[in-house]
């Protein structure tokens, strides 16, 4: 099949690539790219695995075409960190058990952090509507609007949160 | 904990006493790193995107594979041409049953064993034809372009017309898998002891396990070698499934699962597409990667069995249950594979009462078989006997915790054996406590008496679970470096319950280091030691208890070693912080890491085995749910307002992937009580109607309960294993359905017997009661 060259700036870097007129966004960051972080797990823009920031809005790469995000700025979940420091909102899964098998979590991360950049100080319920595209199996979600509602307002604590009976060692 | 991590060996923390060669560990008492909130060990990984699961494997030369289906819930396969697809662009490989390597391979479903390919699909879904090509594309094109002709068989869906007259035979045996009876005291005897006897029918859906991570694997070959990077919950039984079909030596199968993206009960074994996956491989003579797709593993990787109960119960006017009579008819699927199992454990077990029997059916249908699914047929009987509790308590007047309180039992009823511990009675009380149960009900009740049309409820249930003690086999290695840091080598996977983290706090308990000087391999054949999968919630208890001994092991080797520096038996040494030191003579003393073989050597390795479980005791958790809900009477939504759950697990070892657990569990109660059904066309075509997570609703950010509440009850069980731990992970589940139900008839005086209550019943029962 003829391929087409397209330009991606992916988590700040400026790549040609040729493509398919059938990839996908994400055939492209996971299989041209060996992105694999951003997962697939429907294939048919349900489950919010694969959801990237194409220009800072949320897309579901699997439902995109590559050809769409041509000249577009792309951010998956390697992009979040600087280096091997983590970004704070990836620090507040891991201090809030946000995280459990891991899979819906890139998806999970990106749609938080599109949603931070848009509304730095969401209450829980815009919290939760903002996250209610993407499923998780694990979870029951609470721990991680726990650590969203944190990385948005660390010096607020957790007086919402769900491990406020810890008597533990949590923050 | 900030100033541990970056010494190692850890000063001043109290090691625990090592037991001599031959003796069992003393229980722990007090625990400096057990029982904290520790942050997942691999969060890193999980994070960032480093985490490879085997769906992000890609190898050099890897292709991709694809399988044909059969369309029909029931059919037998009269033609299979592979001509045109065999000549098609980047295709390297096609597999059907005519093909010599794949004729002569059976596949099993419990004690059934059929072909590979077997000509008479049984179910929609089943394969029929394999392919790999250059890309996936590639594949799925030369799938469409097998010619398959069907003869289309009559078909049978409802579990409850599997065995009537005019229902089509699934298997030359008929439709009957099995039947499973159980009786103890007299029931009839029973009935006529009690004050109030009840009887209800109840009906459970049949519900999917959909993890996030799609079923699959990628199969390679290096000559005689197959490598298997499988999403597995146990690499271990992966390879002696695959070992056996391909008839290999153990050795010469390597599985390998790292990270794996949830399977609840769906990946404890191997699938077809294993197989299928190392045909293809050998047959092209290069890796292969299938994947199903979502749709696949709807319709082929498992479920929970649809149920249809019925319960008659008698209670005296204080409470005392004085018998239980529980049938219930659950399907297989098109494969024997526990349509029924366990599924009135709760029924023989739960609750104190003479009088009980059990009966059982177990059907095939043509749809895909069962998979166990977290606390298999346990949240069934749970959404039965959990409201018959309720209504039994209505008729004598009782508040229904009273009435559970009434009947704890002393021993385990089922197996007619004490339990190690049970908290069964604590899980109750201090739950309905904690949870302000009194409270909550007058409040929702005198809400309930104002002119609204939101109506409040709460309501609650307990559980039991089967098992859940662990046992042997596992074998755990670890090795400490000379510079005091420890390699920790199990077989166990870590299916995102928190196993690695868990493991690591065990090993820095016994060994007095830090947790982050531990690195952790596991899960992966070749490499780690033998472990049984991770599930039936007993990766805990049977994997801590050995990792224990293993660490235990480490320790008295280096007491050992150190009696030669200071030339004191061993016998007389023991561990302080960071140092081994004479316990007659205090000036003899050496620091861990100075031990002059340990220095040598560069390693001391410990292997640990898990023990046998207590003799004739019964090891299991037990728990309760609480939960306050509000139901709109003009619309039929719902909202859960709060959960609480009490869990008796044994000893907590981490607070926060315990906490993961309960919620995780409620959640997916949540999702059987209230949003899941698998929905079969079963009057018309017998296919799956709902095949996506569109359609098949999970329970989102949304749908849960804004406060939820984990409540453990850790009572000390040195009995059940040298952590005291039991499982956790399947009674967080089981009650949750039943508690949403009991809440629900306080709200609207609506009995649902049928699971699940979404928006769409709840109007329809709302409407059926005005019109009267």
């Amino acid at each position: 099949m003829q391929t087409i060259d397209i330009t991606l700036t992916v988590n700040d870097q400026q790549q040609t690539l040729p493509v398919k007129s059938n990839d996908t966004l994400l055939e492209v960051i996971r299989d041209y790219l060996d992105l694999t972080g951003s997962k697939e797990g429907c294939g048919e823009g349900v489950c919010g695995s694969c959801t990237v920031l194409l220009d800072g809005h949320p897309v579901r790469a699997c439902l995109t075409l590559a050809l769409e995000a041509d000249g577009c700025a792309v951010t998956t979940v390697e992009g979040l960190a600087d280096e091997d420091t983590l970004s704070p909102l990836q620090q507040s899964f891991i201090d809030h058990g946000a995280v459990q098998c891991g899979f819906c979590t890139p998806g999970m991360l990106i749609s938080a952090k599109a949603l931070l950049d848009e509304n730095p100080s969401p209450d829980r319920q815009k919290l939760r509507q903002a996250l209610s595209g993407n499923i998780c199996r694990c979870t029951g979600y609470a721990k991680i609007v726990d650590a969203v509602a944190h990385a948005a307002r660390p010096e607020s604590g957790c007086p919402d949160c769900h491990t406020k009976d810890s008597g533990g060692d949590h923050d | 904990m900030a100033e541990q991590k970056n010494s190692y060996y850890t000063q001043g923390l109290s090691v625990p006493e090592t037991p001599a060669p031959g003796e069992e560990p003393a229980f722990w008492k007090q625990t400096h790193v057990v029982g904290k909130r520790l942050p997942r060990v691999d969060a890193y990984e999980r994070v960032s995107g480093a985490a490879v699961y085997p769906s992000d494997i890609t190898l050099p030369n890897m292709i991709y594979g694809a399988v044909l289906r059969c369309p029909h819930p029931h059919a037998n396969v009269t033609k299979v041409d592979v001509s045109r697809a065999k000549k098609m662009p980047g295709v390297r490989a096609v597999i059907t049953g005519q093909t010599p390597e794949a004729k002569k391979l059976k596949w099993k479903y419990n004690d059934y064993s059929g072909p590979l390919f077997d000509t008479h699909c049984r179910f929609e879904g089943e394969a029929v034809a394999a392919v790999a090509a250059d890309t996936h594309f590639q594949a799925w094109d030369a799938v469409r372009a097998i010619d398959v002709a069907y003869e289309v068989l009559p078909f049978v869906a409802d579990h409850n017309k599997a065995l009537s007259d005019d229902a089509p035979d699934i298997h030359d045996s008929g439709n009957l898998v099995g039947t499973d009876e159980y009786e103890r005291g007299d029931v009839a005897r029973g009935f006529d002891a009690a004050d109030v006897v009840l009887e209800q029918e109840y009906h459970t859906q049949s519900e999917l396990h959909t993890p996030m991570e799609l079923h699959g694997c990628v199969a390679g070959w290096d000559k005689d070698r197959l490598t298997l990077w499988e999403s597995t919950q146990g690499v271990y039984a992966v390879q002696s499934e695959i070992a056996e079909i391909l008839n290999l030596p153990l050795s010469k199968v390597r599985v390998i699962g790292h990270y794996m993206g949830g399977g609840f009960g769906s990946k404890l074994k191997p699938g077809k597409y294993t197989v299928l996956a190392a045909l293809l491989a050998r047959q092209s003579g290069r890796p292969v990667k299938l994947i199903l797709t979502r749709e696949e593993t709807y319709l082929c990787t498992g479920n929970r069995p649809a149920s249809t109960m019925h319960l008659k119960a008698g209670v005296k006017k204080d409470g005392t249950l004085t018998a239980c009579d529980f049938t219930c008819t659950g399907p297989s699927g098109a494969y024997p594979a526990g349509g029924t199992a366990l599924v009135d454990w709760q029924i023989r077990d739960l609750y104190a009462c003479d009088n009980v029997r059990c009966a059982s059916k177990d059907v095939y249908i043509n749809a895909g078989p069962a998979r166990p699914f977290r606390a298999p047929g346990h949240p069934q009987a749970s959404w039965a006997l959990e409201q018959m509790m309720d209504d039994l308590a209505d008729k004598i007047g009782m508040d229904p915790v009273a009435l559970r309180l009434k009947n704890i039992p002393e021993i385990s009823q089922g197996r007619n054996q004490p339990y190690t511990t049970t908290g069964l009675k604590q899980c109750i009380e201090k739950g309905a406590e904690q949870f302000g149960w009194k409270k909550a009900v007058e409040r929702a009740k005198a809400h309930n008496q104002t002119d609204t049309h939101i109506k409040r409820g709460v309501g609650m249930g307990a559980c039991v679970w089967f098992v859940g003690g662990g046992g042997p086999p596992s074998t755990v290695i670890i090795k400490l470096f000379r510079d005091g840091s420890v390699n920790l080598n199990m077989g166990a996977s870590d299916i995102g319950t928190g196993t690695k983290t868990v493991m690591a706090m065990v090993a820095a308990e016994e060994l007095g280091v830090a947790p982050e000087v531990i690195q952790i391999e596991h899960a992966d054949t070749e490499t780690t030691q033998y472990a049984t999968p991770s599930g039936g919630s007993k990766t805990v208890p049977t994997e801590s208890p050995t990792v224990r001994n293993a660490a235990i092991a480490v320790k008295r080797q280096l007491l050992e070693m150190a009696s030669e520096d200071l030339n004191v038996p061993a016998s007389d040494l023991d561990y302080e912080g960071a140092q081994i030191i004479s316990r007659n003579d205090k000036n003899k003393r050496i620091k861990v890491t100075d031990v002059s073989r340990l220095k040598k050597r560069g390693v001391v390795v410990g292997v640990g085995y898990r023990g046998p479980n207590p003799p004739k005791k019964s090891v299991n958790p037990f728990a309760a749910q609480f939960c306050e809900l509000a139901v709109n009477t003009k619309t039929g939504e719902m909202q859960i307002l709060r959960f609480l759950s009490a869990n008796d697990s044994g000893r907590v070892l981490d607070r926060l992937t315990y906490d993961n657990q309960v919620f995780g569990g409620i959640v997916m109660g949540i999702g059987f009580g209230m949003t899941e059904f698998r929905q079969l066309d079963a009057r018309q075509t017998g296919r799956l109607c709902n095949r996506n997570w569109h359609d098949y609703k999970l329970p989102t950010a949304l749908d849960v309960p804004v406060d939820m509440e984990s409540l453990p009850i850790e009572i000390d069980d040195p009995e059940a294993n040298n952590t005291g731990t039991k499982g956790l992970g399947e009674p967080v589940t089981i009650p949750t359905a039943a508690a949403i139900a009991n809440a629900l008839f306080m709200a609207t005086g609506i009995r649902f017997t049928r699971a699940p209550v979404n928006p769409i019943e709840m109007r329809r029962h709302l409407t059926a009661k005005k019109e009267g």
